[in-house]
């Protein structure tokens, strides 16, 4: 029954990621940005459903499970702030940008807006190091998770490999219109069946109020943030949602949107979507602390599975099962893409001008950026097999990574006077004092500065703001007549001069 | 920086501090059937979207495109 499910819903999925290619124009741009045709509630949902990987669904649990009630302020209820603010000073002027000037990639944003190869060649390294870990994490994860609701039936190898393959066939064809299509889709069903799941286990033990009661008397330090999280970590763990501003898979679908009027949707909905995917998964692990006790290290993460094979075993594993696989594909595809389009418009760079190679790359984008979803995905797979369980510590590690990376897009649109010195000794700074931090702390879970609850990547964006400021004022001033082309002829947003649209 | 936007500051201000609910911190009561600390952050989730409603209805920005011009490099 559970593979029958899992096989439904990926032919469902590829489907729908087909029926993309149908629209296809046959341009880079239509292959790379849709020509910027994506409507609100696709671009909410491609964003939310990129942004939000199996660590919503199983992570959250695993961690509710070990720390209780608190992980949703934690890690969630900071991202429905940050994120929209995120999408709303960013995200629309990026899409300004991008469309007015013609940029497909993030790198070509940076290099062009400081107009130096160097930082491009330099951030298009250190993007693609920090998406690497990112995308293993999915894949082995989703592999490992089918493994186990499948009662070990299917291997843990051939649950990746058969989610890169599906992922692999409608990305090649549709580009990022089927990737957004079927992120849609997929985004959709894992917010359904994470509530579902959940209102099927708590029926099971007795309602809401019977399974809280129950918690309250046998485990209420789950029930309280307590010694579990430290003020100073809620207060600093706020910093890494910024990294939405700087994941190339987000930048890439704030790109695809038709308007700046199609992120009104978007900024307004997605906190809510934060609670809908959210609230399940934290009271399910908090739930599973009370019938699974003991588990610890990675096995907490398996608490949902258990609790679904307790309590709602066969067609509901596998709609768990298709949730968690809709969950890992709707992250993975978006990933892979912008990789692939970040490492096509790069490669015809990189190639020496006026050679014939450079240009059979230029004259052939699309096929070279198919080219390079199936490298990237068999790569990935390949390294998932070789990769061990640690490596979902490096999760928190990437995320620290890109948004020490933010001050650059916010200095990128907001600050004149920053210079391509500053934004370089920012991306340096990031990366030596996040190698130096990863080094020293990776292999300690939960690691903070000193033991004092601050998050690695508070220091990590004061230090790469330091640089980009002090890079910046101790450089020439930029040339204004490029500078002035990402800033708005009448102000800011918060400027007298504007009226409601 | 006109009053619509000052308030929006104001709310991202004020949001950013009710995010840190020290006064919560050691409470398991139950409030709607939840732990008060998930009920207060739930509340919290919409009190953001009904900000960025706010925001986007009424101080939505009006200069989000300009010229056009080519990439150079």
């Amino acid at each position: 029954m559970t593979l029958l499910i899992i096989a439904g819903y990926l032919l469902i999925v590829l489907a729908i990621g087909l029926t993309g290619h149908r629209l296809f124009r046959g341009t880079s741009e239509d292959y790379f940005v849709a020509s910027r045709t994506i409507g609100p509630f696709v671009l909410l949902m491609s964003l939310f459903g990129t942004h939000m990987t199996a660590f919503s669904l199983l992570g959250a649990s695993g961690e509710a499970y070990r720390r209780g009630i608190g992980v949703f302020a934690l890690m969630a209820s900071s991202s429905a702030l940050v994120a929209p603010l995120v999408f709303l000073f960013i995200g629309t002027r990026v899409w300004s940008v991008g469309k007015r000037l013609g940029h497909l990639t993030q790198i070509e944003f940076f290099r062009h807006r400081w107009n130096s190869k160097l930082l491009g060649n330099l951030l298009a390294v250190v993007l693609v190091g920090l998406l690497v870990p990112y995308l293993l994490i999915g894949v082995k994860g989703g592999g490992i998770t089918l493994h186990q609701i499948t009662g070990e039936s299917v291997p843990e190898w051939a649950g990746s490999l058969v989610m890169c393959l599906v992922v692999m066939i409608y990305v090649i064809f549709g580009g990022v219109r089927s990737t957004a299509w079927a992120n849609t889709f997929q985004t959709m069903v894992f917010m359904i069946l994470g509530g579902l799941a959940c209102a099927m286990i708590v029926r099971q033990i007795g309602g809401l109020s019977v399974a809280m009661s129950r918690v309250l008397a046998e485990r209420p330090d789950l029930l309280i943030r307590g010694e579990s999280i430290r003020p100073l970590e809620l207060l600093t763990y706020a910093l890494i949602p910024l990294s939405v501003g700087m994941f190339p898979h987000v930048f890439m679908h704030w790109l695809t949107a038709r308007s700046a009027g199609t992120f009104r949707f978007p900024i307004v909905a997605y906190p809510v979507c934060v609670a809908i995917v959210w609230v399940p998964s934290v009271l399910l692990g908090v739930l599973g602390a009370l019938e699974f006790p003991g588990l610890v290290g990675g096995a907490t993460n398996s608490v949902l599975v258990r609790l679904i094979h307790s309590h709602a075993p066969g067609f509901m594993a596998g709609l768990l099962a298709a949730g968690v696989l809709a969950a890992v594909m709707s992250s993975l595809d978006s990933q892979t893409l912008s990789i692939s389009t970040l490492l096509t418009r790069e490669l015809q760079r990189w190639l020496p001008k006026g050679s014939s190679l450079r240009q059979a790359v230029q004259s052939n984008n699309v096929l070279v950026g198919r080219a390079f979803v199936a490298v990237v995905l068999t790569g990935t797979f390949l390294l998932s097999i070789g990769a061990n369980r640690s490596l979902f510590r490096l999760g928190i590690w990437s995320f620290s990574g890109f948004a020490a990376l933010f001050p650059l897009i916010v200095a990128a649109l907001y600050w004149r006077r920053s210079t391509s010195q500053g934004a370089v000794a920012c991306v340096l700074t990031t990366a030596i004092l996040w190698s130096y931090l990863f080094m020293k702390a990776w292999k300690t879970p939960g690691y903070t500065i000193g033991d004092t609850g601050i998050m690695p990547v508070a220091i990590l964006v004061v230090a790469s703001s330091v640089a980009l400021i002090v890079g910046s004022l101790l450089s020439r001033p930029p040339d204004e007549e490029r500078t002035l082309q990402y800033f708005p002829r009448s102000g800011n947003l918060f400027s007298s001069d504007e009226s409601s649209a | 920086m006109t009053r619509k936007s000052a308030l929006f500051l104001s709310g991202i201000l004020i949001l950013f501090l009710l995010h840190h609910d020290l006064w919560l911190w050691w409470s398991p009561r139950l409030v709607l059937g939840l732990p008060v600390g998930l009920t207060y952050h739930i509340a919290y989730c919409f009190a953001a979207a009904g900000l960025m409603a706010w925001m986007v209805f009424n101080k939505w920005p009006n200069d989000l495109t300009g010229p056009s011009d080519p990439v150079d490099d």
